[in-house]
């Protein structure tokens, strides 16, 4: 059975330039496709995938990532801003790694375009206001 | 040249011209200081930014048997009170934390719930936990108190704010190869980002930088209601460098203020958390500046070309209180968002909300407007004289 998932992979500093996708390829059988990839204030790799091949390649291929002492977690959860409590200070605009905020220059709102969430959790802790939160 | 009472009474009869302090820029672009002065009766400033030197006090009434607070200990939803007033007198700091709070460890800690959003609380209307120990003397028997109690509760529910309103800020950056986390926000290391913190254009002492209609007593706009300016602010430094057009190059003159917090609304007071550092409390504030004159007018049509900040590295020069040279930014480039540092494109971002900011600036507007807020004359003029010093430690 062929599954296809998409998962946010966090990488320690010390795995940072290590070909690991390759290995998921080459050792695994499975395909990928990189929906995001970026670094973090604490020189955190974070790497979305969206990984695809037999239901036993996939299950060997996520152990082979643990063992690597890699953090592993489904792109399943929604990170959702409160307007109510959102003061538009722009705090989280250079926090976020995926620029999922953005600031409008005529109306100097700050709009978050969810889509490009991948639910890192950064903006929660730093937002002054704490209008962001996980959603299950 | 007019006064006060004139722009009173053109505001009485619906007949007063107010702008905001943004709008006015293009109008004295268009038609000169001259026409615009004579035009323009008020201009209307804002800023909603946190400010961690924000509190309020309160008054209880007597209860059966009667206890006294002063000398003894008071909690709001656990969050120490200080009670070293009169029996039915304490206050409230934004900062204050609840004592099992477990600060910043780990760090960076994340300061859920303080001062600043029980005050946030209490304007909603929300019910808190209202405990008292204390010691008994024949006229007030009573050692313990422990009740529900709301902001109709109180007697008196005073907002204060020794300091607030600054008169531009440093923008923050961080040299070091650790990411810190201040009361500025995280501050990304390798110059990894900016943060700055006025509403430059709207900000009110920026559109009077020498204080000649804000003063002591001037009516405001604070939290969504009514208040007052009480004093100068603790920390006023209005000797600081200034530009040819009398702009403060770095933090200035700054503002006490005071206003009944049962007239203010949630949306204008919210509690705050720094991750890392601890709770504040983001006010809202607007200041009307009546034009009196031509050189008034030409002060209150600032813009953010013109405003200058000081880049602060928060690192080593800040906490150490060390001398730091990385240069001055306007609030035009830092509102674009980059700005460059050792010639590095540095990401900008602000704490203070423009968007928020203007919209205070638009409320109060409708108020005078409405004839429902008229201005008043300085009681006392805020001091030009007045020094911030180092401490000596002896
Ligand atoms: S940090 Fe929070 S309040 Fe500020 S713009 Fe972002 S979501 Fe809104
Ligand atoms: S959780 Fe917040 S910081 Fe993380 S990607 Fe989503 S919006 Fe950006």
């Amino acid at each position: 059975m062929i599954i296809s998932r998409k998962i946010v992979l966090r990488f320690p500093p010390d795995l940072i330039d290590q070909p690991i996708v390759y290995r998921l390829v080459k050792d695994y059988n499975l395909s990928f496709g990189i929906l995001r990839a970026s670094i973090t204030p604490k020189k955190e790799g974070l790497l979305v995938l969206e990984l695809t091949g037999k239901k036993e390649d996939y299950r060997k291929g996520i152990d082979f990532l643990s063992r690597l002492k890699i953090k592993i977690q489904p792109l399943s959860k929604d990170v959702i801003r409160d307007e109510d409590k959102c003061t538009h200070c722009g705090v989280c605009i250079d926090i976020c790694p995926t620029q999922a905020f953005v600031l409008d220059p005529k109306t100097r709102e700050v709009k978050f375009d969810k889509n490009k969430c991948i639910a890192c959790e950064l903006c929660i802790k730093i937002c002054p206001p704490r209008a962001m939160r996980v959603s299950f | 040249m007019k006064t006060v009472a004139e722009i009173n009474e053109k505001i009485k009869k619906g007949k007063a011209v107010i702008v905001t302090a943004e709008e006015i820029i293009d109008l004295a672009e268009k038609k000169g200081i001259k026409k615009t002065a004579r035009e323009v009766d008020v201009v209307t400033t804002a800023t909603f930014a946190p400010m961690c030197s924000s509190g309020a006090y309160f008054n209880i009434g007597p209860t059966k048997p009667k206890v006294r607070l002063g000398g003894g200990k008071v909690y709001l939803n656990d969050i120490p009170c200080y009670a070293g007033f009169a029996a039915g007198d304490f206050l409230l700091g934004a900062t204050s934390l609840p004592e099992n709070d477990s600060r910043n460890r780990p760090y960076p800690g994340e300061f859920r719930y303080g001062g600043g959003h029980l005050i946030e609380d209490l304007v909603s209307g929300k019910d808190v936990k209202l405990e008292a120990h204390t010691y008994s003397t024949n006229c007030y028997p009573g050692e313990k108190l422990s009740t529900r109690i709301n902001i109709k509760g109180f007697n008196e529910a005073i907002l204060f704010n020794p300091r607030n309103c600054y008169q531009n800020y440093n923008v923050a950056v961080n040299l070091s190869r650790e990411t810190i986390y201040t009361y500025m926000g995280v501050l990304k290391p390798n110059l990894g980002n900016a943060h700055y913190c006025s509403s430059g254009q709207l900000s009110p002492l920026l559109n009077d930088p020498y204080y000649q209609t804000i003063g002591i007593g001037t009516r405001i706009f604070l939290g969504g209601g009514v208040g007052y300016v009480a004093w100068y602010g603790t920390q006023h430094n209005p000797g600081v460098e200034r530009t040819k057009k009398g702009i403060p190059k770095e933090p200035a003159g700054t503002l006490a203020l005071i206003g009944d917090l049962k007239g203010m609304k949630q949306q204008w007071l919210r509690g705050a958390s720094f991750l890392g550092y601890g709770v504040t409390l983001i006010v809202g504030i607007g200041i009307p500046i009546p034009l009196l004159n031509e050189e008034i007018c030409r002060y209150a049509a600032v813009k953010d070309r013109d405003i200058y900040a000081k880049i602060v590295d928060y690192s080593e020069s800040y906490p150490q209180n060390k001398k730091g040279n990385l240069g001055k930014v306007n609030y035009e480039d830092l509102k674009k968002g980059k700005i460059t540092i050792r010639g590095r494109k540095v990401p900008a971002t602000s704490l203070s909300s423009y968007s928020k900011a203007r919209e205070i600036a638009e409320t109060l507007k409708m108020w005078i407007k409405g004839g429902s807020f008229l201005l008043t004359e300085a009681v006392e003029k805020l001091p030009l004289n007045v020094k911030f010093k180092p401490l000596k430690v002896r």
